[in-house]
């Protein structure tokens, strides 16, 4: 085995090696999306089954050019997200697609814990692909590889993540994965977007943008969404930006060289502002770009054993 | 016909017995409880002769909180199925929740739990009639009929009475009849969507949390009520450690609220749902240590008053879901036993409260006419041996459903006879 895990469930289980093997692995895949014939066969006649139980395009399309660069078969498969789908359905479906012999289930789920749920019933290799609030392993191990190709070394690095924590699979999955990497973490939000107890778990917790971000390397802002406000825990959209949307204002007492990076999609003007988004410091696109070699990266690690060099 | 109950160790708090005893039973009744050997020899001529060496004699336990799903879903237990596993787990009388389809808030479905249990013919059956009708928190049912044709206490469980109005309204109209209003203790706006204990495992694992606070709150406003309206108030499930010294403060003043724990609560916490185990999903859900620490406080100084498990028997297609999706609760009759004995390993209660919290102290919050081994009453009797070791294995439970997190656990204290009316309606001989 070349990781420590079958299954990509979270970044929970991944160790610091797994995680260096990862983004080693991306960053030598990185290559080939940079040829005019971006394919290698590493992958051929491997069958990647993208299950999406929840609406997505840009996850669902980066995993599927990840496997096709790697001459895997990609077949993408939208499950109804109807709240009525319960999970025998899941697990039948899943079992249903397993009889065809895929190599890997990439899964999206509406709620947590449904691909630890499948991958007690499949026997195939399953990436999470974002469960419910829980995890998001890939958009982690991206953002951790859009930052150390900027850095250099992740150990010892200051991160502010800023905006919904409460709701947010990326912000899960970056807490771990950042922490297991010797990263120090900081959450930044109005205190109802705050998950109970995140102290416990070393996370340092500001409701403070312009502070809490002046001493961190990288500030990762989150998308707000306006639901939030409907659930009573926003007064208002308007009044979040006023205190948490990052703007030139607020950068100004942070450092010169911070990174700036959002998992997307962007609320244009409402948690960052359009100069920053576009403007030197963010990372935004180079992290879609990194997206598609994290995915090959850990298609290739879950099925590499059997497999030539990548290159 | 006689039947003799000999060399075993008679706890029967209800008579402050605790020792070597024969019991003979005549006739469904208890008809002497003896020193060992002195039952007169020409009563025990012709009886049959049970022997209880090396186990403790008890009255058969009551448990005043389950859920027998009949009528409606009978896919998950029936009164049958239900009664079998009630006498596996040394039960004689257990006291059904109405939240069935449709549910007990008339003489009609009472009178058809009440059928169906006598034609099953293993424990008494008593049914519970909803507080409100339909379980819908809008109006009261009707409460006398309710108790005429058998109710022996009030509840919406499953669902709490959110409007105060209409739960004063049930403390006060209850008090004619004079039996409980039992509450399942939750303000759901705090608890809207959630699915496990609120705190850092909820967090980690990203499922909506069901604040304490949710709890706690409830049993606040339903003692004040309680303070203006009297009547009684019965807490069921009582799962925080705040909801706890609520109660035993209450009952300082004097107030005539009773409480009941389920095993659950004692035995497990929010860490068991971290594999998203959907058997560890549970209303109220599984709390803390410092909970369970509170919840043991509070068996030890008599605050809570007995032991009921909250039996709630699943299917594996409502079980085997997404853990948001899966539906609360677990089966408890046939574990509630050894998790009691854990108590008395781990020196928080004696055996003899332990028995006690089984069976006196339900009947005598109750009213019933149960739980003890007096001469003259209803011979239901359970025979255990505290010391016999097993592993648990839900496949082998008598319940038609198999919904528990104790798959495996290492336990002590195996029910081998429980007898109601004199009768054996289960014995471990003939497993």
């Amino acid at each position: 085995m070349l990781l420590s895990t079958k299954s990509i469930l979270g970044t929970k289980e991944l160790t610091k090696q797994d995680i260096q093997q990862i983004l080693d692995t991306a960053e030598s895949f990185k290559e080939i999306s940079t040829r005019a014939i971006k394919k290698v066969p590493t992958l051929r006649g491997k069958t990647i089954i993208n299950l999406f139980f929840e609406p997505s395009t840009r996850t669902r399309t980066s995993f599927e050019i990840a496997g096709k660069r790697l001459s895997a078969d990609v077949i993408n498969i939208s499950g109804s997200t109807s709240s009525t789908v319960k999970g025998e359905n899941l697990i039948d479906t899943a079992r249903n697609l397993e009889a065809m012999n895929p190599d890997i289930l990439v899964v999206r789920h509406h709620c947590s814990g449904a691909p630890a749920l499948l991958s007690q019933f499949v026997n195939s290799p399953i990436i999470n692909a974002g469960d419910g609030t829980h995890e998001h392993p890939s958009q982690a191990l991206l953002d951790l590889l859009t930052i150390r190709s900027h850095r250099g070394d992740l150990e010892g690095l200051k991160v502010a993540i800023v905006g919904d924590i409460n709701h947010s699979r990326v912000a899960r999955s970056n807490i771990k994965a950042m922490q297991t990497m010797g990263m120090k973490v900081r959450v930044v939000g109005p205190p109802p977007l705050i998950p109970v107890g995140l102290e416990r778990l070393g996370v340092e917790v500001s409701h403070n943008l312009s502070e809490a971000i002046k001493d961190v390397d990288v500030v990762m802002v989150l998308r707000i969404q306006l639901e939030r406000q409907n659930q009573g825990l926003l007064s208002s959209l308007r009044e979040y930006s006023n205190y948490f949307c990052l703007t030139s204002e607020t950068l100004a007492k942070a450092r010169d060289d911070i990174l700036i990076i959002h998992p997307g999609p962007v609320n244009r003007g409402i948690e960052i502002a359009l100069d920053v988004m576009e403007g030197p410091r963010s990372l935004i696109l180079n992290q879609v770009t990194n997206g598609v070699a994290i995915r090959m990266a850990l298609f290739y690690l879950l099925l590499g054993e059997n497999n030539a060099n990548p290159n | 016909m006689r039947t003799l109950i000999k060399n075993g160790q008679v706890i029967d708090p209800a008579n402050q017995i605790d020792g070597s005893f024969d019991i003979l039973i005549n006739n469904r009744k208890i008809e002497a409880v003896a020193p060992r050997g002195k039952v007169p020899a020409s009563k025990i001529k012709d009886a049959q002769v049970i022997d209880a060496k090396d186990c403790v004699v008890a009255p058969g336990f009551c448990d005043m909180h389950v859920h027998f799903r009949e009528p409606g879903h009978e896919y998950k237990e029936t009164i049958e199925t239900g009664s079998a596993s009630a006498a596996a787990g040394g039960f004689s009388t257990v006291a059904v929740m109405p939240n069935t389809s449709p549910v007990n808030d008339s003489r009609s479905v009472t009178e058809l739990i009440l059928s169906q249990a006598k034609k099953t013919g293993l424990v008494n059956v008593l049914p519970i009639g909803a507080i409100t009708r339909g379980l819908k928190g809008e109006t009261l049912s009707d409460m006398g009929e309710l108790k005429e044709s058998g109710c022996i206490g009030y509840s919406d469980d499953g669902k709490p009475v959110m409007d105060s109005e209409l739960m004063r309204r049930a403390l006060e109209y209850s008090r004619m009849f004079d039996l409980p209003c039992i509450q399942h203790s939750e303000i759901l706006d705090l608890t809207r969507g959630g699915c496990m204990n609120e705190g850092i495992v909820s967090t980690e694992l990203g499922l909506k949390g069901m604040p304490v606070e949710a709890e706690d709150i409830m049993v606040f406003r339903d003692i004040c009520l309680l303070q203006k309206t009297g009547g009684r108030l019965h807490v069921a499930h009582i799962s925080s450690g705040g909801a706890v010294d609520l109660v035993r403060q209450a009952k300082a003043k004097g107030l005539p609220v009773t409480c009941e724990v389920a095993p659950h609560h004692f035995t497990l916490t929010e860490e068991a749902c971290r594999s998203y185990d959907t058997n560890a999903k549970m209303s109220p859900p599984l709390r803390t240590d410092e909970d369970i620490e509170l919840i043991k406080e509070g068996l030890r100084d008599g605050t809570i008053d007995m032991i009921a498990t909250d039996h709630a028997p699943h299917d594996l297609a409502d079980k085997q879901v997404e853990f948001s999706n899966a539906c609360f609760g677990i089966v408890g009759l046939e574990t509630a036993l050894p998790l009691t004995l854990k108590l008395v390993d781990e020196k928080v209660i004696t055996l003899q409260k332990a028995v006690d919290l089984l069976t006196q102290q339900p009947c005598r919050v109750f009213n019933l006419d149960k739980g003890t081994l007096g001469v003259g009453k209803d011979a239901d009797i359970v025979i255990f041996n505290p010391d016999t070791q097993y592993t648990i294995d839900p496949a082998k439970f008598k319940s038609r459903s198999k919904n528990s997190p104790y798959k495996g656990w290492k336990v002590r204290g195996k029910v081998l006879h429980t007898l109601v009316a004199g009768k054996t309606v289960y014995s471990a001989h003939n497993e």
